[in-house]
């Protein structure tokens, strides 16, 4: 099945190309980007961080991720630390809205507390990572606006890039460039600009598994800083779907009893 | 310390919880927790010639958890002691948590011990009243004693509702005769007493609603039951010192929290009526906290944090903060090493004094982290609320070991 299916995966894009503006073409890439990737439900991974700073020195740190997708707006995703150790049980709990500002509370479990966040800090550090929060949360379509550039190969795969405009306020990029493996549907580099429109960053994504049959998923996220020399690299274990999570397990209180 | 009670209430937690796991398949079973060791050094010579100048603590938290039926249920235990040099009072321990819990579908249920926070305000928290503060911890309040409890709580669309059963009270923890940041003179634990004829016995009962509805977090709470805060008289003991002995009323508490969230704005107010202590009362927190994200060109956010605090009682009430002001700072460097300062002065619109305070925190390690801490108390006429620890300004270092 799969060897007539992929040529006309392929031809899909395509098809949509002709006949439109460049910013038509890019919305509509994102939004089978975002087609394929609908239907999922509920997910569970773990994932190691290290950071790297110029003089190579490393640093681990181990988080839990869940997800439940919601169908009309944002998804909800919880975040889970396990190390280090003095954040030990530290929960970062997110509503995104595509269009509104997202609701997010941390719980600190030293004091039991659980503090509703401001969402406007979406250029900051994640964790003292290369990772900013805007690049971890749910990539919404209505996030960005779009404008495709152009069809390459990129190691023997066809690939399509566009370029991407935040939609929303504060945040740290003035553009990214992101290559979209075609086959897959899924980004596997992004370039992003920064407010000055200088090359910031470089996120690779790498190590693909697809999950019943359809989902891909990249198991290696490595993110470079050029400004700074500094690096860090996400390393996915496998990620479980239909785990039974529902909108109980993404409350402001529930939170209190993530383990 | 009188913990005979807690002690056999946890045993048969314990053993409860043993025979639970016993019975299903333990799923996880997880140690954690911390060691520290702390030095504080003060800045004067102590007001009351029995008090140390300086002092060496050690601290240790274990945390053990399981949790068996796919994370159903589940038991926690977090035992803690602390070994202090100079304050056979500030050398004590504690079950912070030993409570079991049962997840259903939109509920949970809780027995044990446990430890629950309520509120949003930064420089005190006066809705927060289910634990008892162990103040020989830190003078800033945020320490709690375990509290026996029975709690539930069920999670609807219009908000959730926890119940709270309060058997068995817990007293406020004071600084001994050797300790510092006291009152002089001392707070006498072994005289205190109770509205309620049944004493430490007393039930307690509380319930809480809270909801968010877009930008607005909040809750409204009720507690009945014997205060956490007691009253302070003057008695004699029989070596003829004179102390301060604590009265623990029954009062009702209502409280309110309110947090409206606006992009780098937070707007938050705490508000209590009291009743059964003294005559019927009102006190508020309310203020800000504004952040800056990526300050000067950083990966830094600057916070900058402003609240009133009052109490209608005023004055000559027994609030320290019966019409003061908060201002203060907050740092993250969003570094690796999470290193992070607080630092505030509130200022008495009374009678103008001062307290200065810091707290910083920078992770050495993956395992290490040292926290420095400071106060100074500045300004102080007589009579004023913190006139009694004038002679207390510290600088305290703390390094601790996570597993």
């Amino acid at each position: 099945m799969r060897k007539w299916l992929l040529p006309l995966l392929l031809t899909l894009p395509l098809c949509e190309l002709s006949a439109a503006t460049p910013e038509e073409q890019g919305l509509a890439l994102a939004q089978a980007m975002d087609e394929r990737d609908t239907g999922w439900n509920d997910q569970r991974a773990e994932m190691t961080m290290v950071l790297r700073n110029k003089q190579g020195q490393e640093t681990t740190r181990k988080i839990r991720t869940r997800g439940l997708e919601v169908i009309g707006d944002g998804d909800k995703s919880l975040t889970i630390f396990d190390t280090p150790r003095d954040v030990k049980g530290t929960a970062f709990l997110s509503h995104t809205h595509a269009t509104k500002p997202d609701d997010q509370w941390l719980f600190l479990p030293a004091l039991k507390r659980v503090k509703r966040i401001s969402s406007a800090n979406k250029s900051g550090p994640f964790v003292g990572s290369e990772f900013a929060y805007e690049d971890l949360t749910s990539q919404e379509v209505d996030k960005y606006t779009y404008k495709w550039l152009r069809e390459e190969d990129m190691a023997g795969r066809k690939v399509a890039v566009m370029e991407r405009f935040p939609a929303y306020k504060h945040s740290g990029y003035k553009r990214q460039i992101v290559w979209v493996d075609l086959p897959m549907h899924q980004a596997v580099k992004v370039e992003y600009y920064d407010r000055k429109n200088a090359l910031l960053k470089t996120l690779e994504l790498t190590d693909f598994k697809q999950y019943m049959d359809k989902y891909w998923r990249p198991h290696t996220m490595n993110m470079v800083n050029h400004q700074t020399g500094k690096s860090t690299a996400l390393t996915w274990g496998d990620y479980e779907f239909g785990v039974g999570l529902t909108d109980k397990n993404f409350t402001k209180n529930s939170l209190k009893r993530v383990r | 310390m009188r913990r005979g009670y807690l002690d056999r209430l946890g045993q048969s937690l314990l053993i409860a919880g043993v025979t639970l796991a016993g019975n299903a398949a333990v799923a996880a079973f997880e140690v954690s927790g911390f060691v520290a060791a702390e030095a504080r050094g003060f800045a004067h010579a102590p007001l009351d010639a029995r008090q140390r100048h300086h002092s060496g603590s050690l601290v240790v938290q274990p945390e053990f958890y399981t949790e068996w039926a796919d994370g159903e249920q589940s038991l926690l235990f977090v035992p803690f002691m602390r070994l202090d040099s100079a304050d056979s009072e500030r050398t004590h321990a504690d079950v912070r948590e030993l409570i079991w819990q049962y997840v259903g579908d939109g509920y949970e249920f809780k027995a044990g011990i446990g430890k629950v926070f309520w509120g949003v305000t930064e420089s005190q928290h006066l809705v927060d009243i289910i634990n008892q503060t162990d103040a020989v911890e830190s003078p800033d309040g945020e320490d709690k004693l375990g509290q026996p409890m029975l709690s539930f709580s069920t999670e609807q669309d219009w908000g959730t509702v926890d119940l709270f059963v309060l058997p068995g009270f817990r007293e406020r923890t004071f600084s001994g005769a050797k300790g510092r940041l006291r009152t002089t003179p001392r707070v006498d634990t072994d005289r205190e007493s109770y509205e309620s004829g049944a004493g430490r016995r007393h039930v307690d009962l509380a319930f809480r609603y809270s909801h968010f509805i877009d930008s607005f977090d909040f809750a409204v709470s009720h507690f009945y039951g014997t205060s956490r805060e007691p009253t302070l008289t003057a008695a004699r003991t029989n070596s003829g010192e004179v102390v301060l002995a604590p009265f623990y009323p029954l009062i009702h508490q209502t409280g309110l929290e309110l947090q409206y969230t606006d992009e780098s704005w937070l707007w938050k107010l705490e508000t209590i009526r009291r009743t059964g202590q003294g005559s019927t009362y009102y006190a508020y927190t309310g203020g800000f906290e504004y952040t800056f994200y990526g300050v000067v060109q950083s990966q830094a956010d600057l916070g900058v944090i402003g609240e009133l605090l009052y109490d209608e009682r005023g004055e000559s009430g027994p609030a320290v903060f019966q019409k003061d002001v908060l201002v203060g700072l907050r740092l993250a460097l969003n570094d690796e090493e999470s290193t992070e300062l607080l630092a505030g002065v509130i200022t008495d619109l009374d009678d103008g004094s001062h307290l200065f305070s810091v707290e910083a925190s920078r992770r050495l390690s993956d395992n290490l982290k040292l926290s420095v801490e400071g106060r100074v108390f500045a300004d102080l006429p007589t009579g004023a609320p913190f006139y009694t620890v004038r002679r207390d300004d510290y600088l305290q270092l703390e390094l601790a070991w996570f597993f």
